[in-house]
């Protein structure tokens, strides 16, 4: 039940941001994009109720906490930020002079929950020339890196802050 | 000027765009290639939509309202680019390992006969 209440609300919050300033009959929206914007917003939470259920995938309400959310946007606006400019440059120079030294390294990430190591794949995989592949049961993650030049192969240089503030974040 | 502003940030996004895809052309596999194809789009496109906002914000605070919901509608799909293009990037590249593509010129490999 919950799961339905909370994804219709974020479905709703959604369709309102798509089609804000299409009338004026409930502050900037008309009347017929509310009647819309609900019906399809159950639709959407029904459908999410059902995938949830089905998957066996615990729900994580620990991140209806806002510290988090505040924590999660540092980590995005401080050094992700950073490293997506450092890794785009970085990319942009290897195109042009085609100086490559690839390999495939296993990372320990030692991450206790789903989310923290989906957060983790996803900045690894938009920063400097690391790109996650795949990951096992224990929440090891196998990252393909573009430059190996320095022949030390630790999670530290792979990764850098990030399975700290995925720690942070997530646990 | 704050037009020729908001032309040179676009620029710079299309730079990294035609960078991400002469990524494509120049990485000798499927690995290679793809980090090229997502970290330079995901950065190109987004120079380009702060252009697009920045010049929507202009247009909504000199006195025309329609910009708004156009704002609006490029800062969703920033957000929902920095989320699906690495899921994208990450399917691609576990898809191509799985189905036997081996990294060309890897040093080393960690991945090979690993228990997943």
């Amino acid at each position: 039940m919950a799961v339905l209440v909370v994804s219709f609300i974020f479905s709703m919050i959604f369709y309102l941001a798509l089609t804000a300033g299409s009338g004026t009959a409930f502050y900037y929206w008309s009347s017929s994009e509310l009647i819309t914007g609900v019906f399809f917003s159950l639709i959407a939470a029904v459908l999410a109720k059902k995938l949830i259920g089905s998957s066996g995938i615990k729900p994580g309400w620990q991140f209806m906490n806002p510290i988090r959310w505040v924590k999660f946007l540092v980590f995005a606006f401080g050094p992700f930020l950073y490293n997506l400019t450092k890794a785009n440059i970085d990319v942009a120079g290897r195109v042009i002079t085609g100086r490559i030294d690839p390999g495939i390294v296993k990372v320990n990430t030692g991450l206790k929950n789903d989310f923290g190591l989906m957060l983790l794949a996803n900045s690894v995989t938009l920063t400097p020339g690391t790109l996650s592949v795949d990951a096992d049961s224990k929440r090891n993650l196998y990252v393909h890196c573009i430059n190996l030049e320095n022949k030390d192969r630790k999670c530290d240089n792979v990764c850098g802050s990030f399975i700290k503030w995925a720690r942070r974040i997530t646990e | 000027m704050i037009n020729e502003v908001l032309y040179a940030i676009m620029g710079i996004g299309m730079f990294f765009q035609m960078m991400g895809t002469l990524a494509l052309h120049r990485f000798p596999d499927v690995y290679t290639r793809v980090h090229g194809a997502t970290k330079c789009t995901t950065f190109g496109s987004m120079f380009l939509y702060i252009g697009v906002m920045a010049y929507s914000a202009l247009m909504y605070f000199s006195g025309d309202a329609v910009y708004l919901s156009m704002a609006l509608h490029i800062f969703i799909v920033m957000i929902l680019i920095l989320l699906t293009n690495p899921t994208g990037a990450h399917a691609i590249a576990r898809a191509a390992y799985r189905s036997g593509v081996m990294p060309v010129k890897a040093k080393v490999d960690m991945l090979k006969g690993a228990k997943l």
